[in-house]
């Protein structure tokens, strides 16, 4: 899909956009599009970029080179019309600790130009959409990780913003905190409201997002829906253990045969990407007509990586670790 | 912290260092703590504006349509109204213990004002290590090396003339030794002119130099 399609229901569209930290290139070049009232999602591990995009479309930082626009309004030109549209919720939960969660809303309101009993209205209406109505009172630093990532979002929403940028909104989460975010996610697209969603999960992006833009360094390796990238990457992985680590060139064959793609082996682990669910079965009567007795053998999604490798030809570990990447490109922003 | 300052100093030093017994120390040191308790709360800025940029609140503000440079200002005016705070405190303890300054509410008025129109200078300089530093933990350290010596090696605690002379030296061009003539000055009667006079041209030169430099870097960092 090129960027430039779809023009006319286009919320947020990104042209060639550069950046460079200290002579370290954050954005090679990066072209996006999110169509009004969609998920657009960016997938990519630490450091490829996410963050950076999502600051220079927020009005935080500007391009080196290429141009933005969001609503129509360009970034670095009308950062001001740009921001009455936008929300945005940062990785860390950008919220005061010593405040009540009542009165962190209040603040941001009160900010935005609400009379005080419109703030006291719509801080309320807001903690009680994010199922916080009973901590409204206490101090934030009480609150759980989940509970603090609601409330940041609601933060961003207190303006109703027509655009809503998540940048990893599930990361340090667990999955019953990861799921309760889903589902508020979910209800922001009934409200209409376009959504630009960072993510190092396939699975969040799977569940979340109309269309996907894969990150690696800086530049776009991949664009389409979840089904279309699925389809480049195989939907789930075929992971074969045989008892006897001799037989694992047996094992590869097999695998190889039924599932029609190319099989990686890694300490006596056969793996291969697969599309068909059908292939389990006929994986087993084979092994079992070849008298192959397997340790290990299942079916499961795939990792990040493994979507990395089949896109890019090569895994997606040559990248800063998680605590550098996104402090170095706070820091420097 | 003022408090206990308080009590400390005019009780631990009192009766040593005087002949007059603690009272006569206590009137000394009470504009001196007063001055002192500010400098320490300005310090207090530059770790409270790393910490919320570091957490993204001001990504947060800077993403809403008000002005780019309100969260600073509005980080600095929320300061002065504790330093403010801090004065009130420990004149507050002051008055428990006795204090009672010579030139009435008038003094207390303009040397609570002299304390504030310093502590906005310095504040920009603490604003501007906040900024410009990696970690609160070192706009911390980076605080405390300048504040010790700028609040001992003066006429906070004790009179310069008793410093060896390289001290004295050092006490006299000190700006808070300037802050503390004038306010002792206004409460407790002595000359206010010229210490007012360098407390004006310390500030107007502190503001000078660290008003551009902060919102560089504020521009900068954000």
């Amino acid at each position: 899909m090129n960027a430039f399609e779809g023009d006319e229901a286009a919320a947020i569209r990104a042209d060639g956009l550069v950046k460079k930290f200290k002579g370290k290139t954050a954005l090679a070049g990066v072209d996006l599009t999110a169509r009004t009232g969609t998920v657009l999602g960016v997938l990519g591990p630490n450091g490829s970029g996410k963050t950076t995009t999502v600051r220079i479309l927020s009005t935080l930082l500007h391009p080196d080179e290429g141009r933005a626009t969001v609503g129509g309004y360009d970034v670095v030109r009308q950062p001001h019309q740009v921001r009455r549209l936008i929300g945005l919720t940062g990785q860390y939960a950008a919220v005061d600790d010593e405040l009540s969660g009542t009165q962190n809303l209040l603040l941001i309101a009160r900010l935005l130009g609400y009379t005080r009993p419109g703030a006291r209205r719509r801080a309320a209406e807001l903690l009680e959409r994010f199922a916080l109505s009973d901590a409204a009172d206490r101090p934030v630093k009480t609150y759980s990780g989940g509970m603090r990532r609601r409330l940041d979002l609601a933060a961003s929403l207190v303006g109703r913003p027509s655009l809503l940028y998540l940048d990893e909104p599930t990361t340090g989460l667990d999955p019953h905190s990861r799921n309760e975010m889903w589902d508020v996610v979910r209800g922001l697209l009934d409200d209409g409201v376009t959504v630009l969603l960072t993510t190092q999960y396939l699975e969040e992006a799977d569940q979340l997002t109309d269309d996907i833009v894969v990150l690696d360094h800086g530049k776009v390796i991949s664009r389409g829906s979840p089904d279309q990238l699925k389809a480049r990457a195989g939907t789930q992985v075929l992971q074969v253990q045989p008892v006897e680590p001799g037989e694992l060139d047996r094992v590869v064959g097999i695998v190889e045969l039924v599932s029609g793609s190319e099989a990686r082996t890694s300490s006596s682990t056969a793996s291969a990407a697969v599309t068909d669910p059908a292939v389990l079965p006929e994986v087993v009567r084979r092994l079992d007509d070849q008298g192959i007795s397997v340790a290990e053998l299942t079916l499961r999604k795939p990792s990040l990586d493994e979507v990395f490798l089949a896109l890019t030809g090569h895994p997606a570990d040559d990248v800063p670790s998680d605590t550098t990447a996104p402090a170095f490109e706070r820091t420097h922003g | 912290m003022p408090v206990m300052f308080v009590g400390l100093f005019v009780f631990v030093f009192g009766n040593a260092i005087e002949g007059g017994g603690w009272q006569v120390y206590r009137d000394f040191i009470i504009p001196g703590i007063t001055a002192q308790s500010v400098i320490f709360a300005t310090m207090g800025t530059g770790i409270t504006l790393n910490t919320d940029i570091e957490k993204g609140i001001f990504d947060r503000f800077r993403s809403l349509p008000v002005a780019r440079s309100a969260p600073l200002i509005g980080a600095i005016l929320g300061d002065m109204v504790r330093y403010l705070l801090t004065v009130m405190m420990v004149l507050i303890v002051g008055f428990a213990i006795g204090f009672r300054p010579e030139g009435g509410v008038t003094s207390i008025i303009a040397a609570t004002a002299v304390v504030m129109l310093f502590a906005f200078g310095l504040c920009w300089l603490s604003a501007f290590a906040g900024l410009l530093l990696r970690t609160p933990m070192a706009v911390q350290t980076f605080g405390s090396i300048w504040m010790f010596p700028l609040t001992f090696a003066s006429s906070t605690f004790v009179n310069p003339d008793d410093m060896p002379s390289w001290m004295a030296a050092f006490a006299a061009v000190n700006p808070v030794t300037h802050v503390v003539d004038a306010m002792r000055g206004l409460l407790m009667g002595g000359p206010v002119a010229g210490p007012l006079l360098w407390t004006v041209v310390w500030t107007a030169g502190l503001t000078a130099v660290f008003f551009p430099l902060a919102t560089r870097a504020y521009k900068r960092r954000s």
